[in-house]
């Protein structure tokens, strides 16, 4: 094995640190008053407790699930602390009045919100921890009646959009991850693109993990309605920490007739130490739902966390509908992904695509897990699948779970897997030309991902290269 | 170093190099000498370690150097990195390139010459002058652009890689190339283009080291000294007209001749 590839199996973890901030919590644990308190706390009206308790008897009669190819040691639900929300001094109207300390942060992270908003034409909803604490570029995005807010600002503002989608993609009950999500999840983002608009700039999230034992329970809405089209992008760090932070979070896309979503993931989350200690678990149930002639389209970038355990799907429901899935899972060190995909065909002349790229490093594992499901009604359905892992060393592993179910004769799909190793040869062949091993190590990770990077907007996929690059060993040029 | 030493030694001194892989014993005493500007060619059988040799020069770790000592401008070559070694001037065309599936030709070969220009202190070419300097490169080896945004040597057919290390000896410049049977596989049109990049590059500061089988290349690109190759050393060496004479009598006389033992003190190769 050659010594960059020893070096990048010991790379530390580039974002960690914990920021000071007075806090608003409520005890560790989890019962129905709990569920109350938070609805409570965030001033809900009914009908979001009710979904709440729903969700909460209905996660007391299933259990967590057992078929993922991924290990951990057992969750204890009861350490945990489902609600925490930083202490604003006073109602914010502006960027000027984050909490510098809050800034500062978010400075440390390299994200200077309000340049980067200005710069590069993005409005950012900030989620620190689990509430929302700065919306940017909403007067911009008001006039053309394009909503984007907090999920609980959502709920106050736009209770009857929330009432009638939440819930509609992913169900309270759809899976025991979810369903403690519906239960307790305290903030998220919500966004509403009406007929026919066509949003002038990418909305972005920054996302971050901050109290100690916090879990998150993040809530993501988007709505795109008839004609509308909208991108979506989601990226995030997390501070070290030695005990494994659960992560649950739920994302709905909804995209009415002739609507077009593009959904961009960059997730990079503390992965634990060398040995496997710590690290966050990211269990998040992501789908959408297409309908007549819309799109939906996942991209994501996945290099961080402990464990990964998603599966961004579509509901291709309407005619002629389209879903994409890109992905590239990059595992280091003890880290774990079960990730992939569900295309479910229903509707007639409906399309789908998944390219899925897996990098095993380390003692990583990968598993790319993906259904195709074609229902008797989906005349002319057609899938196109490619799966492809790179491994680099001898210590990783590649699983590939392809599920196909077919019940219309007319559908076309076709499944294609490659495995590959990063050769001594191809590094030397670089080296040989001048350029390091571990700037190699990179470049050929990267040229492995690129189908997928292609499909990420510019700046996002310049950060995701460097980010490939910085969980392997050195940057990419 | 100064300039006059740099006249009076030879760009590349090997001496007495020996080199395993695994328990075989390899090169044995292998002694080489190339001064600047000037165009040498090993020659020899399957087997006799040429390929070998090239390797170890350009620091790939397959064989494990045990004896002797090899210098490129009186740089010890040996103890650097193969990076190193390619920033110092070397450059080795493969015999089989690789290939890097989703890493632009372009990417890689301005990548490539960015490193090598960093490492001398020199400033870094941004895309567009790059792209203007290897445009004019690539007409060296009449290499169609279409190939320059495919992955580096993806879906390349032999003879297109071949053109493609050409070229990038072409762009990086080096002291020294080292050409690994670049006319293998080869038919005779793209033997024509190779041999016309590597002619254009000659000059007075840089050498080239053809390692080829057959004397076919030689006759595009007159080498200045022609040296046989067998059992691990350099044992015949002449001129051009050693290669003709090669090509006329085969390999199978020096092979006899290396199993009896006659080359067993290595010829004066230096000329």
């Amino acid at each position: 094995m050659s010594d960059a590839i020893r070096e990048l199996t010991e790379q530390k973890y580039k974002y960690g640190f914990v920021t000071e901030i007075d806090e608003d919590r409520i005890p560790k644990g989890l019962n129905e008053d709990i569920v109350r308190l938070i609805s409570q706390k965030k001033g809900e009206p009914q009908f979001l407790l009710d979904f709440r308790l729903k969700a909460f008897r209905h996660w007391l009669t299933i259990e967590e699930p057992r078929w993922a190819n991924v290990h951990h040691h057992p969750i204890d639900y009861q350490d945990i602390v489902y609600y925490a929300a930083p202490k604003p001094k006073k109602k914010l109207a502006s960027m000027d009045e984050v909490d510098p300390e809050l800034r500062e942060a978010f400075k440390k992270l390299g994200i200077p919100l309000e340049e980067q908003a200005r710069l590069s034409n993005v409005a950012i909803d900030a989620v620190f921890d689990s509430v929302s604490v700065a919306t940017t570029f909403k007067k911009k995005l008001g006039d053309l009646g394009v909503i984007f807010c907090s999920f609980s600002e959502a709920v106050k503002e736009h209770p009857e959009l929330i009432e009638r989608y939440l819930g509609s993609v992913v169900p309270y009950s759809d899976n025991y991850f979810a369903t403690l999500n519906s239960a307790v999840f305290s903030d998220g983002s919500f966004a509403y693109v009406p007929k026919g608009v066509r949003c002038p700039m990418e909305l972005s999230t920054y996302f971050r993990i901050n109290a100690a034992d916090t879990g998150q329970f993040e809530r993501t809405l988007l709505v795109a309605d008839e004609g509308a089209y909208v991108s979506y992008l989601e990226g995030c760090t997390a501070p070290m920490r030695d005990k494994n932070q659960l992560h649950a979070a739920v994302v709905e896309l909804v995209a009415l007739d002739g609507a077009e979503i593009k959904y961009s993931t960059v997730q990079n989350w503390y992965p634990g130490d060398a040995e496997g200690r710590g690290g966050i678990y990211n269990f998040v149930t992501k789908r959408g739902k297409a309908m007549r002639r819309s799109k939906i389209s996942w991209t994501q970038v996945e290099t961080g966390s402990a464990i990964t355990w998603k599966y961004p799907s579509c509901i291709l429901q309407g005619d002629e509908s389209v879903g994409e899935f890109y992905s590239v899972a990059l595992t280091n060190n003890r880290q774990q992904a079960d990730t992939g995909t569900k295309m479910i065909h229903i509707g007639k002349n409906t399309r789908s695509t998944i390219i899925s790229k897996g990098i095993s490093a380390g003692h990583g594992q990968n598993s790319y897990r993906g259904q195709v499901k074609v229902l008797k009604g989906a005349e002319n359905a057609r899938n196109y699948s490619q799966c492809d892992s790179l491994l680099i060393g001898d210590k990783c592993g590649a699983h590939t779970f392809p599920y196909i179910e077919v019940k219309n004769p007319t559908a076309q799909v076709e499944h294609e897997a490659t495995t590959s190793k990063i050769s001594e040869d191809q590094l030397f062949y670089c080296r040989q030309r001048g350029i390091k091993e571990e700037d190699a190590v990179s470049m050929i990770v990267n040229g492995f991902a690129r189908q997928v990077l292609k499909e990420l907007p510019m700046e996002f996929a310049v950060e995701a290269q460097k980010l490939l690059g910085m969980s392997l060993e050195g940057s990419v040029g | 170093m100064s300039s006059q030493d740099h006249e009076h030694s030879p760009l590349l001194r090997v001496e007495g190099l020996h080199a395993r892989i695994g328990d075989r014993e390899i090169l044995k005493g292998l002694s080489l000498r190339i001064n600047a500007g000037e165009v040498h060619a090993i020659m020899g059988p399957n087997g006799s370690g040429k390929s070998t040799f090239a390797g170890v020069l350009a620091g790939r770790d397959h064989a494990e150097v045990t004896a002797g000592t090899a210098t490129l401008d009186g740089k010890d070559l040996l103890a650097m990195p193969p990076e190193e070694r390619a920033n110092a001037g070397l450059f080795l065309g493969f015999q089989y390139p690789v290939e890097i599936p989703g890493v632009g030709n372009l990417y890689f070969l301005r990548t490539a010459l960015n490193a090598q220009r960093k490492s001398r202190g020199e400033e870094e070419l941004d895309a567009v002058d790059f792209l203007e300097f290897a445009k004019d490169r690539m007409k060296l080896v009449e290499m169609d652009p279409a190939f320059m945004s495919r992955g580096l040597n993806e879906g390349f057919s032999g003879g297109e890689k071949k053109r493609n290390e050409v070229l990038q000896m072409a762009v990086l410049e080096p002291k020294l190339a080292i050409l690994d049977e670049i006319d293998s596989g080869l038919d005779i049109d793209a033997l024509r283009v190779i041999s016309k990049g590597v002619q254009a590059l000659r000059s007075p500061t840089r050498s080239t080291l053809l390692v080829t089988h057959y004397q076919r290349l030689l006759e595009y690109v007159v080498p200045d000294f022609v040296h046989v190759m067998a059992g691990g050393q350099i044992v015949l060496s002449g001129g051009r007209e050693l290669a003709l004479e090669l090509e006329k009598k085969g390999y199978a006389w020096i092979d006899e001749e290396a199993k009896r033992g006659a080359w067993a003190v290595p010829a004066q190769v230096s000329p």
